[in-house]
C-alpha cells in the first residue's frame, strides 16, 4: 500500500529527502546547544570568567542562528514536499478517475470520491510532513539523549529501556484498538457528504415537500454517528498522554531514589559513582526524551488516523478500468453503420438479469433510426453499447464494420456523439459549454451547430448572449433549453453516428420539429438514432424500432408499423387521440 | 496579493462561545489542566529539593538513613499520580468537548443551510459547501482538543517561572520582557503570513472540492465527450493553486518554531553576558548563583514558548476554517413572516374545527391580529395579478402575467421552451419572490402564508428528478412520512410503478443511490410522482413530470393522478400537449406573456398559436 502511495512523491523526491537531513543538523544543534550552555553556567559564570562567557556566547549565536537556518530549510522543504506529494495524489487520483468507465462510476459514489479526494488527502499530508519532520527528529533526539545518559549515569540508564517495551504495549493496544474506529469514521464521513450533497441537488425538493426537518434528522443521525466514533477513537488516543507520563514520571522517581543512594554511596564522586551535577544533567536528558515521546506519540496518532485514508485513497488508486482502448487499436472509423450481433447485456454482468435480450440490428450509415419503449424496456441500454460505454456481456456491436472493442475508445467517442438523458451542463459560460464538443471549435461553427439545435435564439435573447455564465447543473436555465444546449454541443463533434437518447423530452413539438429537420438537411451523411417518446420525433424515421422488455419487439417505418405492429399502434394512438377529433 | 484576508477577532469569540456551551465540563478541564501543568513545574523543581534537602545532608552523615528520602519520594509519587489522572481526564474530556462542539457546529450549519432561499444554492458550487462540513470542521478538531488545553498549559508554566524569575531578579527579568516582545512580534509576523496563507488553503480546497464535485458528478459526460483530458488540464490548474497555497501556509508555520527556539538561544546568551557582567561588576547585588538559577528558568521559559508557537499554527488553521464556517451561517434565511397557516379542519354544526388527524379537509387558519383565529376553507384557488418576475434585476422573465385557476380547476401550461412555465409554479411555492404584482391564495396574500404550510399545501413533481439514497419505500415515504407501507405502495400502483418496482432486485426494499443511478430516467420519474402521490396534497403542481415517461404508461398515469385529485386544482406543464389537453384552461406563454387561454376546444376553435401547436405536432411538412 505504502509503495503504491510513494509513487507520487515523485519530483518532491529531492525535497522529501532534504527536510530529514536538514533536521538531523537541527537536532544535532539542539544536543550542542544545551551542552554549551551548560559549559557557560559552570566554566563561565559559576567560574566568574567573563572572557569565557563571551567566547562561548559568540559560540552560541552562532550556532543559534545556523540551526535556524537548518530550522528554516527543513521546514521549507517539508512544506513543499508534504504539499506537492498531496498534489500529485490528488491529481493520481482525479487522473485514474478520469479513466473509470461507467460501471466503475457507477461503483464509487461521487461523496465518496470527493472526500477521497480532500479529506483524505489532507490527512495523508499532514501525516507525511510529520513523518519527514518530526519522526525523524524525536528517534534522533532520543537516542542522542540516551547515548548521553548512558555515557552519564550507566546502568541508571536502562530504566529508560525498560519504558520502551511498556510503551510499546501501550500505544500496540491503542492502535489496535482505534484502528478499525477511524476506518468506520470515514466511510461516515461518505455518508455525510453524500445527504449534503443529496440535499443540496435535491434543494428544491426538499424545500417543495418541506422536509427540511426530516434533512435535519437525518444529517444528525450521521453526525452524532461521527460524533460517537470519533469520540471513542480518541478517547482510546487520550491513554497516550498519560502513558507517557508513567514512563516518564516513574523513571524520575526511580532515578531520584537509586540516584540519590548512589550519590550517597560514592559520596558525590562522579569517578566512582554519581555526582549531583550527572543527576542534573539526567533530568535533563530525561525531559529531552519525554519530549521527543511526547512528538512521537504525536506522530503515531496521525499515522492511526492517516492509515484509514491511505487505504482508502489506494482503493481509487488501485481502481482499473474495465473498458480500455486495445493493445492496437483500428484509429479511424470508415463509416457510420452500426451492427449488432446476438447481443445481450447486463449491468451486473450476470446472465439471469439480462437488460437486453438477443439483439440483432443492422444501421447502416447515414440512417436515421428511431427507437420507441415503454419505461425501462432497455432503450438507453441498447445505444449505450454503440459508443462503449459498457461492453456487451454477450456477443458484438460493430461500427462502419468493426468490432467497438477494436477501436481506440477516443477515436470511437469522437465519432459517435451520445447526448444522454440524464444530461449535465458545467458551470462556465454557453460558449465553454460548447466547446466541449470541439475544443477549436470557431464562433460561426458554434453558432451553426446552436442554429441546427434551435438553440441559438435563445441564446440571443440573454444579455450576454454566448458569454452568459450557466450555473453548475444548469440551473439558470430551463430544461428544453438545457436540453438543447446538449445538442448543440453534440453536434460540434462532427460526428459519424448522432445518439439522442430522450434529449428533446422538455423540448416543445414544435422546435422537436424544427430540429429533426435540421438533421436531415444539415447532416444528411450521419447516422442518427433517436430514443423518443412522441412519436412526432421519430415518425419520419427510416426505421423505427420497438423495444419491449430487453428485446426487440419490431423494426419497421411509420408506416409499416402502423399497419402491423399493435405496440405502435397504441402509442399512436394515445398521442393522436383528441387531435384527430378535430381534424 | 495585494489585499490580506484576516480573521476577524469576532470569529474567535464565536468559536469559543460553542465550547462554553460546555462550561462545567470546561471549567473542569481548566482545572485538570493547571494541576496537571503544576505538577510538571514541580517535578522541575523537586531536583533542587532532592539535591538541597536530601542528598546533600546525607552526604554529611556517618551512616544515611533514607526514610525520609523515601518518604519525600513516595509523596513525589503521590504528587505525579494525581498529576497523571489529570491529565488523562482532562484529555478524554476535552474529546467529548471537542467532538460535542464539531457535531453543534455542523448541525447548526446544516439546520441554517436548510433556511437558505434556492438562490443561494443556484450561485453556489455544491462541493464548496460540501467542503464546509469536512474540510473547515475538521480544521477545528486539532485546535479544540489538543492546542487549547497545550496552549494553557503552556500558559501556566510561563507564568509560574515568571514569577520565579521575578522572585530572582527584577533586572533580569526586564531584559527578558524586552527580548519576549520582540519575539512576540517576530511571531506575530509570521503567524500573519501564515494565517493569510491558511485563509487562502481553505478557499482553494473548497475550490476544488467544488470542482471535483461538478465533474465527477457529469462523469458520465465527460467521458461520452472524451474530455477527460480538458477536465484534467483545468483540475491541475486549480490543484496546483491548492499546493501553493498549502506550501505557502505550511512554509511559515514550519519555521515558526525554529525561530521561537533559536531567538531563545539568543535571549539566553545575552542573560548569561548581560547577567555575568552585571554580577562581575558587582552592580545590583547578583550573585553567580544567582544568575546561574536565573539562566536555568530562562531555559523551562522558552519552553513552553514555543510551544505555544507551534500550537498556534493549528490554531490559525482553525480560525481559516471557522471564518469559512461563520459565513455560511451568517447567509440571510429565507424571508418568512407569515402567520397563515395551514389545518386539517372538519365540519361540525357548519362550523370548522381544527383537528389534528388528517381529513380530507383543509383550511388557513388566519390570525385576526387580537389572539384569535378564523379558518379559512381551502379551495385550491390561485390568482396572480400583474406579475412580474426576473431572476436578476435587469431580466424581467414574466411580465404582467394575470391568472386565476379556480377551485377544482385543472390549469395547464404550454408554451415554447422558456417562455417561463416552469417560473410561474416557482412564484406560487414562493422559491423566489415576484418583483412586482400580487399573488393571492384563496385570497390571502401569499406572503402572510407561513412558506412551510403553503409548500406543505402545493404537492409538486419537479422536472428534474432527485432521488435520495435509501429503500424505493422510503423514497416514496418521503412524500409523507406517516404513511403506512401500504399506502406507499397504494400510491405506487396509482403512478403505475408498482410492477417494475417489484421487479427490482429487492421490490420496495431495494436500496437507492445515486441519485437512483440503476433506474432508468422514466422509472425515477414514476417514482416521483408516486412521491408526490402519497403527500395527497390539496393542490399539485406536475411541471413535466412525464416527460421521459412512454406515452401508453403516460395515459395510465395521468388517469390515476385524476382520479386522486379529482376536485382539487391542479398546475400542468408539459411539452406534449397529449399530457394537457383534458385541462379546463390551457394558458399558452410565450416569452413571459400569457397570449392564449381557455380550454382545448376554445383554443383549438381560436386558431391560434396553440392551434399551431397542435396541428404542428402531427403535421410537420
Amino acid at each position: 500500500m505504502i509503495k503504491h502511495l510513494m509513487k507520487s512523491i515523485r519530483e518532491y523526491k529531492k525535497d522529501s529527502f532534504l527536510a530529514p537531513i536538514f533536521v538531523t543538523g537541527e537536532v544535532i544543534f539542539e544536543v550542542i546547544i544545551p551542552f554549551l550552555m551548560s559549559k557557560l553556567i559552570d566554566s563561565g559564570i559559576d567560574a566568574g570568567n567573563m572572557n569565557y562567557i563571551l567566547r562561548t556566547g559568540a559560540i552560541l549565536v552562532v550556532c543559534a542562528l545556523v540551526s535556524l537556518s537548518l530550522g528554516f530549510f527543513s521546514g521549507r522543504s517539508a512544506a513543499i514536499a508534504s504539499s506537492g506529494f498531496a498534489k500529485n495524489l490528488r491529481r493520481d487520483m482525479y487522473y485514474n478517475v478520469q479513466n473509470f468507465s461507467f460501471a466503475n462510476i457507477d461503483k464509487f459514489s461521487t461523496a465518496s470520491i470527493v472526500t477521497r479526494l480532500t479529506t483524505d488527502v489532507t490527512n495523508v499530508q499532514n501525516a507525511y510532513q510529520m513523518i519527514i519532520r518530526t519522526a525523524v527528529r524525536s528517534p534522533i533526539m532520543m537516542i542522542a539523549a540516551m547515548v548521553m545518559a548512558f555515557k552519564v549515569a550507566g546502568p541508571l540508564a536502562f530504566v529508560f529501556l525498560a519504558c520502551i517495551p511498556i510503551l510499546g504495549i501501550g500505544l500496540y493496544f491503542i492502535m489496535t484498538r482505534t484502528h478499525p474506529i477511524f476506518e468506520r469514521v470515514f466511510k461516515t464521513y461518505d455518508k455525510l457528504n453524500n445527504v449534503v450533497q443529496e440535499n443540496l441537488h435535491g434543494i428544491r425538493v426538499v424545500k417543495s415537500f418541506v422536509r427540511e426537518d426530516h434533512e435535519i434528522k437525518k444529517f444528525k443521525d450521521i453526525s452524532q454517528d461521527i460524533y460517537n466514533d470519533f469520540s471513542h477513537a480518541e478517547k482510546n488516543l487520550a491513554f497516550n498522554m498519560p502513558l507517557m507520563q508513567i514512563c516518564v514520571y516513574g523513571s524520575m522517581l526511580f532515578i531520584s531514589w537509586f540516584g540519590a543512594r548512589m550519590i550517597v554511596a560514592s559520596g558525590n564522586d562522579a569517578a566512582v559513582g554519581l555526582s549531583t551535577g550527572e543527576l542534573m544533567s539526567l533530568f535533563v536528558y530525561l525531559m529531552q526524551i519525554l519530549m521527543s515521546l511526547m512528538m512521537l506519540s504525536m506522530v503515531f496518532v496521525m499515522i492511526t488516523m492517516s492509515k484509514a485514508s491511505a487505504e482508502r485513497i489506494v482503493e481509487i488508486l488501485d481502481e482499473t478500468s474495465d473498458i480500455t482502448s486495445p493493445e492496437q487499436p483500428v484509429m479511424a472509423i470508415s463509416d457510420g453503420s452500426i451492427d449488432f450481433e446476438n447481443v445481450s447485456f447486463s449491468y451486473s454482468k450476470n446472465p439471469d438479469k439480462l437488460c437486453l435480450k438477443n439483439i440483432h440490428l443492422h444501421i447502416a450509415s447515414g440512417e436515421t433510426v428511431g427507437i420507441i419503449g415503454g419505461t425501462g424496456s432497455g432503450k438507453s441500454s441498447l445505444v449505450q453499447l454503440i459508443p462503449r460505454l459498457y461492453d456487451a456481456t454477450i456477443g458484438n456491436v460493430r461500427v462502419g464494420g468493426t468490432d467497438v472493442r477494436d477501436y481506440d475508445l477516443e477515436v470511437l467517442r469522437d465519432n459517435v456523439a451520445m447526448v444522454l438523458q440524464k444530461n449535465v451542463l458545467f458551470s462556465g459560460t454557453i460558449r465553454e459549454n460548447l466547446r466541449w464538443g470541439n475544443a477549436e471549435a470557431t464562433d460561426e461553427e458554434l453558432i451553426h451547430a446552436c442554429q441546427l439545435a434551435q438553440a441559438d435564439d435563445f441564446i440571443r435573447t440573454f444579455p450576454d448572449g454566448y458569454d452568459t455564465y450557466i450555473e453548475q447543473g444548469g440551473s439558470n436555465v430551463s430544461g428544453g433549453q438545457k436540453q438543447r444546449l446538449c445538442i448543440a454541443r453534440a453536434l460540434l463533434k462532427k460526428p459519424k453516428i448522432l445518439i439522442m437518447d430522450d434529449s428533446t423530452s422538455a423540448v416543445d413539438t414544435k422546435t422537436d420539429a424544427l430540429i429533426q429537420r435540421a438533421f436531415l438537411t444539415e447532416i444528411p451523411e450521419t447516422t442518427k438514432i433517436i430514443i423518443a417518446q412522441r412519436i412526432s420525433s421519430v415518425e419520419h424515421a427510416d426505421k423505427i424500432i420497438i423495444m419491449d422488455d430487453g428485446e426487440i419487439n419490431a423494426i419497421g417505418n411509420h408506416e409499416e408499423l402502423l399497419a402491423s405492429n399493435p405496440i405502435y399502434q397504441e402509442v399512436y394512438a394515445s398521442q393522436v387521440k383528441g387531435g384527430n377529433d378535430h381534424e | 496579493m495585494n489585499k490580506r484576508p484576516k480573521v476577524s477577532s469576532n470569529t474567535i469569540k464565536r468559536l469559543l462561545s460553542y465550547i462554553f456551551h460546555y462550561k462545567l465540563r470546561f471549567f473542569f478541564v481548566l482545572v485538570c489542566i493547571l494541576v496537571s501543568a503544576l505538577t510538571s513545574v514541580a517535578s522541575s523543581l523537586y531536583l533542587q529539593t532532592l539535591i538541597d534537602s536530601y542528598i546533600t545532608p546525607l552526604l554529611l552523615e556517618a551512616n544515611p538513613v533514607f526514610d525520609a528520602l523515601l518518604k519525600s519520594i513516595i509523596t513525589m509519587a503521590c504528587i505525579y499520580a494525581v498529576g497523571i489522572i489529570c491529565t488523562f481526564l482532562y484529555n478524554r474530556i476535552m474529546v467529548s468537548i471537542a467532538q460535542g462542539v464539531l457535531k453543534e457546529i455542523r448541525d447548526t450549519m446544516f439546520s441554517h443551510m436548510q433556511t437558505l432561499p434556492i438562490r443561494y444554492f443556484d450561485t453556489h458550487t455544491h462541493g464548496d459547501i460540501m467542503s464546509h462540513y469536512t474540510n473547515d470542521t475538521d480544521t477545528l478538531r486539532q485546535m479544540i482538543s489538543q492546542s487549547i488545553p497545550q496552549m494553557f498549559s503552556s500558559l501556566i508554566t510561563v507564568i509560574s517561572v515568571f514569577c520565579a524569575m521575578l522572585s530572582v531578579n527584577v533586572w533580569l527579568t526586564l531584559v527578558i520582557v524586552i527580548c519576549i516582545t520582540f519575539i512576540l512580534n517576530i511571531t506575530k509576523f509570521v503567524a500573519g503570513r501564515s494565517s493569510t496563507y491558511f485563509i487562502h488553503q481553505q478557499a482553494s480546497i473548497g475550490d476544488v472540492n467544488g470542482y471535483i464535485e461538478e465533474m465527477i458528478n457529469g462523469q458520465k459526460v465527460i467521458k461520452v465527450f472524451c474530455h477527460e483530458e480538458a477536465a484534467e488540464k483545468v483540475f491541475d490548474e486549480k490543484n496546483a493553486g491548492l499546493c501553493k497555497d498549502s506550501t505557502a501556509a505550511n512554509m511559515f508555520a514550519n519555521i515558526l518554531m525554529p525561530i521561537m527556539n533559536n531567538l531563545g538561544h539568543l535571549q539566553y546568551v545575552l542573560v548569561a553576558i548581560i547577567g555575568g557582567a552585571l554580577a562581575l561588576n558587582g552592580v545590583s547585588g547578583l550573585t553567580l548563583g544567582a544568575i546561574a538559577s536565573f539562566l536555568q528558568l530562562t531555559k523551562s521559559f522558552n519552553g513552553p514558548i514555543s510551544q505555544i508557537s507551534q500550537q498556534l499554527n493549528a490554531v490559525i488553521m482553525a480560525l481559516a476554517g471557522a471564518d469559512r464556517i461563520f459565513k455560511l451561517m451568517d447567509e440571510v434565511s429565507e424571508e418568512d413572516d407569515g402567520e397563515v397557516t395551514l389545518v386539517n379542519v372538519r365540519y361540525k354544526n357548519g362550523e370548522l374545527e381544527e383537528v389534528d388527524r388528517r381529513t380530507e379537509l383543509w383550511a388557513w387558519k388566519v390570525p385576526n391580529g387580537d389572539g384569535s383565529f378564523r379558518y379559512e376553507e381551502l379551495k385550491g384557488e390561485v390568482r396572480f395579478y400583474d406579475v412580474d418576475f426576473g431572476y436578476t434585476e435587469e431580466k424581467i422573465v414574466l411580465h404582467n402575467i394575470t391568472l386565476y385557476a379556480e377551485p377544482g380547476q385543472k390549469v395547464a401550461f404550454v408554451g415554447a421552451t422558456g417562455a417561463g412555465k416552469t417560473t410561474i409554479t416557482n412564484l406560487i411555492n414562493r422559491f423566489y419572490d415576484i418583483a412586482d404584482g400580487k399573488i393571492r391564495y384563496d385570497g390571502i396574500n401569499i406572503n402572510k402564508i407561513k412558506k412551510a404550510d403553503l409548500r406543505r399545501s402545493l404537492g409538486i413533481v419537479l422536472q428534474d428528478v432527485n432521488l435520495f439514497t435509501g429503500t424505493v419505500m422510503e423514497n416514496i415515504r418521503y412524500g409523507n412520512l406517516n404513511a403506512t407501507d401500504e399506502e406507499c405502495i397504494a400510491a405506487a400502483k396509482l403512478a403505475n410503478a408498482d410492477s417494475f418496482i417489484r421487479r427490482l432486485p429487492q421490490g420496495y426494499d431495494t436500496v437507492l443511490s445515486g441519485d437512483g443511478s440503476g433506474l432508468s430516467q422514466g422509472q425515477r420519474q414514476l417514482i416521483s410522482i408516486a412521491r408526490a402521490a402519497v403527500a395527497d396534497p390539496p393542490v399539485m403542481i406536475l411541471d413535466e413530470a412525464t416527460s421521459s415517461i412512454d406515452t401508453r404508461t403516460e395515459a395510465i398515469v395521468q388517469k390515476g393522478m385524476d382520479r386522486l385529485m379529482l376536485g382539487r386544482t391542479v398546475f400542468v406543464i408539459a411539452h406534449r400537449l397529449s399530457t394537457v389537453q383534458n385541462s379546463d384552461v390551457i394558458m399558452v406563454l410565450e416569452q413571459g406573456n400569457i397570449i392564449e387561454r381557455g380550454p382545448h376546444d376554445d383554443l383549438i376553435a381560436q386558431k391560434g398559436k396553440y392551434y399551431q401547436l397542435y396541428t404542428g405536432a402531427f403535421e410537420l411538412e
